[in-house]
């Protein structure tokens, strides 16, 4: 067990960081303005806190550390040349409200990667304002409004959603406003088209959808999907968390979008965090580019760089311009990669999931048959009926193989769903690795169930007590 | 063509084999061939070196001041050399949301400090894991708040414009009515407050301390009237302040949000910041996003997990609270390893010469004629002047000097401001700057 860093903490140790100069508050401050309460801060030495976060660092999993298969979340490997250009004090020591002629070269990268992501996705004006990807769908469905009101369309206030699609879809339709249709797919997760003939109407706003969609297959009918949509009046929105799938081979564009996020933290290599930061740059067709939120970077024609404020704008949806450094990596990614670059990454990402894809189908049941795009789905239901080991169990056992377990659970119209996203940046040998450890841990299951229900054993904690920690909730230390 | 890719064209060709493919392209046979491309129309790729070049001459071409008295919402401290070297440990930076919790121990118990640090520091009970900024911050306090028999948000109109901004955007789309509360002198003016208030249709006010010109509020007098008429106070804070201030639990407030940026994050052209989000016990279960609780393992240890899921997008899907999911992470961990390294002496210090740093500008630029303080009221670490000439000559002339000069405002009105960081020698380089200006 390792101390919290409060238990660490002994008074009157410091670091000096500051002069020590001494500053009558109360000459500026009137006393019934000031704070009173203890400011209970952890009072360490530099070296306490060094080896605090060095021993929180060792109990923390990420893509340096082994394969990280997280369905639908795209652990590529984050390239360390972009973390280099993101500390450069030319954009680090960058206040956000400088004068033009000083921040020319962060309009520049803002200006570039607006450029490129438009082109890769097959749009005609792209923001870098939201901050990850539900903030990028928040912001294109606010988009989706505007325009529709902007039409005196009104009534137009349903989107509709499948249900194999992220909970942010929907979650993010409720706050801009919309009510939420639900469509059922089918096995394979494809969009049935007469459900969706059946459910749009006057009433659709819009449909949101990710191709390729969460089972891993890319939707063969998309032209018809989202002619469908667009007969009936409504626009198409393109959720891009699986666009690593297809990047630089596919335009969401091309497939009849009319907007799309993406997420920079996925298909554009920028790490994420333990969490985040994110970025989420929303790409629209030229008539939904007036209501952009915040300022577009653009190059004049003289060369330099200057701000487009849209003209009917659905205001900014976060302050200043974006997660600016995130758009530094992610441009930094681009033009290592290049176009050639993308393409023989999407592909490779596709081949790397077929690939264990087919070795697991040795004995995992897959969602469904055929090749799959980026990711895939195992249905882990009937071992659980045969064996009572279900999807958590095969999860939590892999962290005994120092491997990330994949999505667990999601899906939701797969039951016991293990959804797996190898990405392009692992090598075969670690494909193999990782699919011996799989298949033994089948074996394992139909042996001898028992050890798998009492897995992870050689992790710094065992299974934690999920349910306590909602039902009684201690939240800070001292709760 | 540059890239990442570990596997060379003889193991992509074993690897088809395996699967019974003779090139890559099946591989997209589900794909419409019209809509496959070869590339998409943007440069090859080229080296590490040549990306290099690129990057470095788009930084250069910006200008690094060597002085700057620019707040606004983003604020320029030191940063102690062990929050760099922290929060670039790998492990921490490739990780994504502690969804393992048996392999993440480290990262959960990092959110759960955080969360105890933001507490402590804003006198309130529970906080979240964060959120993308403090603009998104105090958009979701809003949505904490809403009623459907309450469905007005009242915003003083001393809070930045650009969280007045992101709270309309927000509001638009939720369909909650927002007003924007007049000031007096410079400071919520409470009797026009009291008067929005009075048909009980406000849900909550949201006021900022110190506010965007600066100055300190009544926060605790402006309490007792929004709870009068049975609204939520929501308080926007900034983090140093708050060393010194009294907390927003003191005060009285529901909910504590603030921009978390001068806690350790560099300016960075407006972001990465972090939305600290913190709230009463009785608003615990509103609040959005992650959150780490502390429980036990199946052989007894301590442990820390993602809790109360049951409010967030993945579960409750429609009707989630917020559809946040990725959020600003490695910025509460800067946060986290900022406070540390300055404990309660150093942000105690931090605020204070920050506090006196800004008054001794304050009265430096008063003794240049056509300077005056617009404002009368108590200030914390930012300010506003009438200024002699136009601001935005003054903020042109100071750059060639190297200076970000305060921000223009309206007409003559300029936001100045100091932290620590601007000591006695870029305060004389700011006077002599301005006195061959103004002359």
């Amino acid at each position: 067990m390792s101390m919290l860093i409060f238990e660490r903490s002994s008074a009157g140790r410091r670091l000096s960081i500051l002069p020590e100069k001494p500053v009558e508050i109360e000459q500026y401050i009137p006393s019934e303005c000031l704070r009173r309460q203890d400011l209970d801060l952890p009072q360490l030495s530099e070296n306490d806190i060094s080896r605090h976060y060095t021993e929180l660092a060792k109990r923390s999993h990420g893509v340096n550390d082994g394969f990280y298969p997280l369905g639908s979340c795209t652990m590529k490997y984050n390239p360390k040349l972009n973390e280099a250009m993101a500390v450069l004090p030319g954009f680090c020591d960058i206040h956000p409200l400088q004068p033009l002629a000083s921040i020319q070269g962060c309009l520049q990268v803002m200006a570039e990667a607006q450029k490129y992501l438009a082109e890769i996705t097959g749009m005609d004006a792209v923001t870098l304002q939201p901050g990850a990807g539900a903030h990028g769908e928040f912001t294109g469905l606010l988009l989706i409004k505007a325009y529709l009101h902007s039409q005196g369309q009104l009534a137009r206030n349903k989107i509709i959603v499948p249900d194999s699609a992220h909970g942010t879809n929907p979650a993010s339709a409720t706050m801009a406003g919309f009510s939420v249709i639900n469509v059922p797919s089918d096995e394979e997760g494809y969009v049935d088209l007469d459900l969706l003939q059946a459910a749009v109407g006057d009433d659709t706003a819009a449909l949101m959808l990710t191709n390729p969609n969460t089972l891993g297959r890319f939707d063969k009918n998309i032209l018809q999907i989202t002619k469908i949509v667009h007969d009936a009046g409504g626009l198409c929105y393109y959720d891009g968390a699986n666009l690593n799938a297809v990047v630089g081979l596919v335009r969401p564009g091309d497939m009849g979008f009319d907007v799309v996020h993406l997420n920079l933290h996925k298909t554009f290599s920028t790490p994420h965090g333990g969490g985040g930061p994110g970025s989420g740059p929303v790409g629209c067709k030229s008539f939904l580019a007036p209501f952009l939120p915040g300022r577009l970077a653009m190059e004049e024609e003289d060369g330099t760089y200057g701000w487009l404020l849209p003209e009917q704008s659905i205001g900014d949806v976060k302050a200043f311009y974006g997660n600016f450094l995130v758009a530094v990596k992610a441009l930094s990614y681009i033009l290592t990669l290049g176009a050639d670059g993308l393409a023989a990454a999407a592909s490779q990402s596709v081949l790397n999931a077929n690939y264990l894809m087919k070795q697991l189908s040795a004995s995992y049941d897959m969602a469904c048959d055929g090749l799959c795009m980026h990711e895939f789905v195992m249905s882990l239901e009937k071992l659980k009926q045969q064996t009572g080991v279900s999807a958590m169990d095969v999860a939590k056992a892999l962290l005994d193989y120092q491997m990330h377990p994949p999505t667990m659970y999601f899906p939701l119209i797969v039951h016991e769903a293990l959804m797996v996203e190898p990405t392009e940046t692992e090598s075969k040998e670690t494909l193999d690795q990782a699919a011996q450890a799989y298949l033994e841990i089948y074996r394992r299951a139909c042996s001898d169930p028992e050890s798998l229900h009492k897995a992870p054993q050689t992790t710094p904690v065992g299974r934690v007590d999920e349910v306590g920690a909602a039902r009684n909730p201690r939240l800070k230390f001292g709760d | 063509m540059g890239g990442y890719l570990p596997v060379d064209s003889a193991g992509q060709q074993q690897m088809l084999q395996a699967l019974g493919l003779s090139s890559a392209k099946e591989l997209f046979a589900d794909v419409p061939e019209e809509m496959l491309l070869e590339q998409v129309n943007i440069p090859q790729g080229q080296s590490e070196w040549e990306t290099e070049k690129a990057m470095r001459g788009m930084a250069e071409k910006n200008q690094v001041f060597s002085a700057v008295f620019r707040g606004a919402g983003a604020y320029r401290h030191y940063i102690p050399a062990i929050v760099k070297n922290v929060v670039a440990k790998e492990e921490f930076v490739t990780a994504y949301t502690p969804y393992q919790a048996e392999i993440s121990q480290g990262i959960l118990q990092a959110i759960f400090e955080y969360q105890t640090m933001i507490c402590r520091l804003t006198g309130m009970d529970a906080a979240n894991a964060s959120v993308y900024d403090g603009a998104t911050a105090a958009a979701e306090a809003l949505a904490m708040c809403w009623d459907k028999k309450k469905p007005l948000a009242i915003l003083a109109a001393s809070a930045p414009p650009g969280v007045i901004q992101v709270c309309k955007t927000y509001c638009d789309g939720a369909g909650m009515e927002l007003v924007v509360a007049p000031l007096r002198n410079g400071l919520v003016d409470k009797k026009a407050l009291s008067e929005l208030l009075q048909d009980q249709r406000a849900a909550c006010f949201y006021l900022q301390q110190p506010n965007y010109f600066g100055l300190i509020e009544d926060v605790a007098g402006i309490a007792e009237i929004v709870h009068q008429y049975k609204a939520k106070l929501i308080m926007g804070v900034n983090p140093i302040a708050a060393a010194l201030l009294q907390t927003p639990g003191e005060c009285g407030a529901d909910i504590a949000v603030g921009e978390g940026q001068p806690l350790g994050m560099p300016l960075s052209f407006g972001g990465p910041y972090l939305g600290f989000m913190a709230a009463s016990k009785a608003m615990m279960r509103k609040l959005p996003g992650r959150i780490v609780g502390e429980t036990v393992d199946n052989r007894g240890n301590r442990a820390f997990v993602l809790t109360l899921q049951a409010r967030e997008q993945h579960i409750r899907r429609e009707k989630a609270s917020s559809n946040i999911c990725s959020n600003e992470a490695l910025c509460a961990l800067t946060a986290s390893v900022y406070l540390s390294a300055m404990g309660p002496t150093g942000l105690r210090q931090a605020a204070a010469l920050s506090l006196e740093a800004a008054h001794i500008l304050a009265q430096r630029l008063c003794a240049i004629p056509g300077f005056a303080l617009r404002y009368k009221s108590p200030f914390f670490h930012e300010f506003v002047t009438e200024c002699p000439v136009s601001p935005e000559y003054l903020e042109e002339q100071l750059a060639k000097r190297g200076i970000l000069s305060g921000l223009p405002l309206d007409g003559s009105g300029m936001l100045w401001c100091a932290t620590e960081l601007n000591d006695e020698s870029q305060i004389d380089a700011l006077i002599q700057g301005i006195q061959e200006v103004t002359v």
